[in-house]
């Protein structure tokens, strides 16, 4: 229907824009009583998602122009946002900052690496920065949840760090079934993502391939190409964290700081 | 420090860093030869269990030096403190698995396999024959604080430091840990450092008191001279 109104491909987008805004704003009205909050958050919450999305795209297209190397500087500036976003979930943990950095940038950086070596994602602009922001953003999810759940566990299950510490256990053992814990949790969404792949949902990057040109059958396998590179991204940056998370949350002297 | 001293230590303390520094302890000097039971009582905040957390280093000390058998526990790595100095905590914070399993914990820790018979004489000693394969978590208190006991003691520590071993538990439970305390205590000579809020249980078991008050020693000396005081 919008489409007899509007003639430009921007001025279609941005009335299918309000037109989601709005009926994302009825809803919330509907339901206000159940987070009166949310209602007020929406509003920025939408501008401020469109403002974000449309600087991406005016970025990508700039960049289609461009050389290839600066996706590389696009996807390391969202590195650094998706630590700092992981940092702000978990301020209790010391030096979060730099552990969600380390992780993200080992955890996606590795793997997207290897996809790009072995040919699986094309190394060009137009398929890099879109498939590598979705790596990097559910990393950065994953990572937000292994942090909180971590910290969660530690923070209720003191008395038994702190009794295995007692009985002469070193940081990482009496850590264990904590992290343990933490690394299952976090990575059960994206398990089960690829569980539910094409029967729960079809994910928005089989429609753009679709809606592209893409035959479906491709646009399939594809879809299952990254989901599963969304997890080993995420399972290999919380594997490190899990590793380096030790020495923030004791100190030298083997004492618990978190708690 | 002469040798002599299971346990000594020299002006402990410990003040809470910036932002918000807070003195929890200061200037605790106490000395136990092997056998000793020393009393720490004083009331709710006084500094007891901040003590103990020093004297095995689940806390820093701020100042002061702890000799565990004439070593300065600093020249020490703190797992090497703690396997040496055995605690039971107020609660027993059993980890979850076999009752064995959490006995064999800590000599897990440095390498020693301790076998199911070794458990199983361990466990009939605090009255829990057969306890080995239960499941640890659905044990009553009572019974729980045995295992922690038993799996404090499976280290063989040189001390044994209690902190208040027996306040979460009901009168029943309390009376039988206390009586099995104070028998252990008794028949393997333990040296001990014991928080507690009863005087009574002070004046029974304890050799030495050392009584807090605000983070200071308020009182320190033979059980019968500090309890007439």
């Amino acid at each position: 229907m919008l489409s007899h109104f509007f003639h430009s491909q921007f001025a279609l987008g941005v009335a299918e824009c309000l037109v989601a805004a709005l009926l994302a704003l009825a809803v919330m009205l509907l339901a206000r009583k159940r987070a009166p909050g949310l209602l007020k958050e929406l509003p920025i919450a939408e501008i401020r998602g469109v403002a974000q999305i449309v600087a991406v795209g005016a970025i990508l297209a700039f960049m289609l122009r461009g050389p290839q190397w600066t996706s590389l500087l696009v996807l390391t500036g969202m590195m650094l946002a998706a630590a700092s976003i992981v940092r702000n979930r978990a301020k209790q943990i010391p030096r979060a900052f730099l552990l969600a950095l380390t992780s993200i940038c080992v955890g996606a950086g590795v793997v997207l690496a290897i996809m790009i070596v072995f040919g699986v994602i094309p190394l060009k602009i137009t398929m890099l920065v879109p498939v590598g922001s979705m790596v990097i953003a559910n990393t950065m999810n994953t990572q937000s949840l292994f942090l909180d759940r971590l910290r969660g566990e530690v923070t209720s299950h003191v008395g038994e760090i702190e009794s295995a510490l007692a009985l002469g256990a070193n940081p990482d053992a009496a850590l264990l079934p904590y992290l343990n814990a933490a690394f299952r949790a976090c990575l059960i969404p994206s398990v089960d993502n690829i569980r539910s792949l094409g029967i729960v949902w079809i994910p928005g990057i089989m429609a753009g391939m679709v809606l592209s040109g893409a035959s479906p059958l491709f646009a399939a396998l594809y879809q299952f190409v990254v989901l599963t590179t969304i997890f080993s991204a995420s399972a290999l940056a919380c594997f490190v964290s899990s590793h380096l998370v030790t020495r923030r949350i004791f100190t030298a002297q083997e004492q618990l700081v978190l708690r | 420090m002469p040798a002599i001293f299971q346990l000594a230590c020299k002006n402990l303390g410990r003040v809470l860093p910036p932002p918000e520094p807070r003195t929890l302890l200061a200037e605790v000097n106490f000395e136990l030869e092997r056998g000793e039971v020393l009393a720490v009582v004083g009331p709710s905040g006084s500094g007891k269990s901040t003590m103990l957390r020093l004297l095995n280093r689940l806390d820093e000390p701020s100042s002061g030096t702890v000799w565990l058998n004439g070593t300065d526990t600093h020249t020490l790595v703190p797992r090497e403190v703690r396997r040496r100095m055995g605690m039971v905590m107020q609660r027993a914070y059993l980890f979850p698995g076999t009752v064995g399993e959490n006995i064999a914990f800590g000599p897990k820790q440095h390498g020693r396999t301790i076998s199911p018979d070794e458990i199983e004489a361990q466990l009939a000693y605090v009255g829990l024959t057969g306890y080995a394969s239960r499941d640890a978590l659905t044990l009553s208190g009572g019974e729980a604080q045995r295992v922690a006991i038993t799996r404090a003691l499976a280290n063989d520590p040189e001390v044994l430091l209690l902190d208040e071993p027996t306040s979460a538990l009901d009168e029943a439970a309390r009376l039988g840990v206390e009586a099995l305390l104070e028998s252990l205590i008794r028949e393997r000579h333990l040296t001990c450092v014991w928080v507690t809020h009863s005087i009574e249980q002070a004046r029974t078991m304890a050799d030495k008191v050392l009584a807090l008050k605000s983070g200071r020693v308020n009182a320190y000396g033979p059980a019968a001279e500090v309890l007439r005081a």
